[in-house]
């Protein structure tokens, strides 16, 4: 297996972006990848993407973005894991590039989610639960989240002001994000006035819909070293999947495909979650990022809350989480999410990240968790210093 | 999205007659049926019918509710664990949605559960009501 390293990284505008459609993001975020790294071509791409087809109409992706992005003939793949498409994307370029198939291929991920109403966003959001035993009785996804913070709260003792510390934490870090969709700070008091969405979650729990997308070049280390730029080492790649009804989970407090994939990236690394020092996480919903801070093994099961109180999953607290803002405050566009998580931590792992954002002590290893569903699949990365 | 009477019509023994898979290796029951006992590997099974009453475990009050509930919102959605075990997720009807909580009594009862948006088959099937109701 070939050492495989990030060289370049893109965004588009990412939040309600009515001016641009699918095509134009994708493209976007491509291109400003594809200068960052300073490559001349590309072997191949892997984009990222739920439903685009429920969003706005639209399949056949990799024909429609090579087109777009000037490159017809590029072999191109679209991967789709609900929520966790974009870990996907990046999990895939890395295994082709690691088995010696390219040597420079694009990890991307877009999803535009705004050229439909709100109802159809939600139904088509929803097509990643079980449509005939959970969305069939009216199932939604804060309402899935919200089942897990019930269940959370009743087993840990977990409260309301964790929740809310979550969200206070991540709309502060994504203040200083120029690429967050929701770049402003939030109380605890506003957190929890905010309007009640599924019982206890309420909208400041919430991420939002979001169009956006973000692309990764991932290529050998000896590529990387000639191109001369900033690049980074990808460890460990880990993917898990669990049940996909929450009902049928032996614990709804743990999410266990994040465990796996976790387990499968440390052990890739060689590595411990004790080696981390910062990480993102999925957190679709404030109860999100307190299960999976456990089920990665960061906290014991209900102890990621009272430390999250503590602060020590601030910016200059003991292991940071969600630098960039999170799902939260930088928006979520589900297949791009995964990769854009990546993108923070290439940012984080070369001094990149915006003023007031960068963790101190200029981090050497992070860990990226991505996920689908209510936790029905988990894609992990492990990121190193190069 | 237009949504086929069969795509109804083959969940009957689920939603009508809450059949499920009770699997001989492990004797744990899983609703709805499968193939596969996903714990033991095993295919052996017998078709049983759920027991009708059992506990909430979790639940949760959809507020913003999807179109087809618009105007029932908002209404309690739970997972109830049922005396044999096993577990299912469905809405509590004829209740206090402030009073819903872990734990409660309910037992199921066979409801309207939705109309499906633009064709509007309706759809029958389980809910859960509160014990004593």
């Amino acid at each position: 297996m070939r050492e495989v390293c990030i060289v370049g990284v893109g965004m588009s505008k990412w939040g309600e972006v009515w001016r641009q459609s699918l095509r134009c993001l994708h493209t976007e975020a491509a291109l400003n990848a594809i200068k960052n790294a300073g490559v001349d071509h590309l072997d191949s791409m892997y984009v990222g993407c739920m439903t685009s087809g429920l969003f706005v109409g639209q399949e056949h992706l990799a024909s429609l973005l090579t087109d777009y992005m000037g490159m017809p003939g590029l072999p191109a793949t679209r991967v789709e894991s609900a929520c966790a498409s974009g870990g996907l994307a990046v999990r895939s370029a890395f295994i082709e590039v690691a088995a010696g198939f390219s040597d420079i291929v694009m990890a991307s991920g877009v999803e535009k989610m705004t050229d439909c109403s709100g109802d159809d966003a939600t139904t088509a959001l929803a097509a990643a639960a079980d449509q005939e035993y959970e969305v069939f009785h009216g199932a939604t996804f804060p309402g899935l989240y919200a089942m897990m913070a019930h269940a959370h709260m009743e087993k840990h003792g977990t409260t309301r002001e964790m929740l809310s510390a979550v969200a206070v934490k991540n709309h502060h870090n994504g203040s200083m994000n120029p690429d967050a969709q929701y770049p402003f700070k939030v109380t605890r008091e506003r957190v929890e006035s905010s309007v009640m969405v599924a019982n206890p979650l309420r909208i400041l729990d919430c991420s939002p819909i979001t169009d956006g997308a973000a692309a990764v070049i991932v290529t050998t280390v000896d590529i990387a070293k000639k191109l001369g730029k900033p690049y980074i080492k990808i460890l460990g790649s880990g993917i898990g999947t669990d049940m996909i009804q929450l009902a049928q989970r032996a614990d709804m407090t743990t999410i266990k495909a994040a465990t796996i994939a976790a387990d499968g990236a440390f052990k890739m690394a060689g590595k411990t979650i004790k080696d981390m020092q910062f990480a993102e996480v999925h957190d679709c919903f404030t109860i999100a990022e307190i299960a999976v801070a456990e089920s990665i093994g960061k906290y014991k099961p209900g102890q990621a809350g009272p430390a999250f109180l503590a602060g020590e999953s601030a910016l200059d607290g003991a292991f940071p989480i969600n630098s960039s803002g999170g799902l939260k405050s930088k928006g979520h566009p589900v297949g791009a999410t995964g990769v854009a998580q990546v993108v923070e931590i290439y940012k984080q792992l070369t001094g990149q990240a915006e003023k007031g954002r960068q963790i101190p002590n200029s981090p050497k290893i992070g860990m990226a968790q991505n996920m689908g569903g209510s936790g029905g699949s988990s894609v992990v990365h492990i990121m190193e210093v190069a | 999205m237009t949504m086929f009477s069969s795509k109804n019509w083959r969940e009957y023994p689920h939603r009508y007659r809450l059949e499920a898979s009770k699997f001989k290796k492990s004797g744990k029951t899983y609703f709805p049926k499968r193939q596969i006992d996903p714990v033991t590997g095993d295919t052996e099974q017998e078709m049983v019918i759920l027991p009708e009453t059992g506990k909430v475990v979790t639940y949760t009050v959809i507020q913003i509710a999807p179109p087809q509930w618009g105007d029932q919102s908002p209404y309690a959605l739970a997972i109830v664990e049922l005396t044999d075990g096993t577990r299912l997720m469905a809405q509590m009807t004829d209740c206090d949605t402030t009073k819903v909580k872990i734990g409660m009594e309910v037992r199921i009862e066979f409801r309207k559960v939705q109309a499906e948006a633009d064709h509007g088959v309706i759809s029958y099937g389980y809910k859960f009501v509160p014990k004593w109701y």
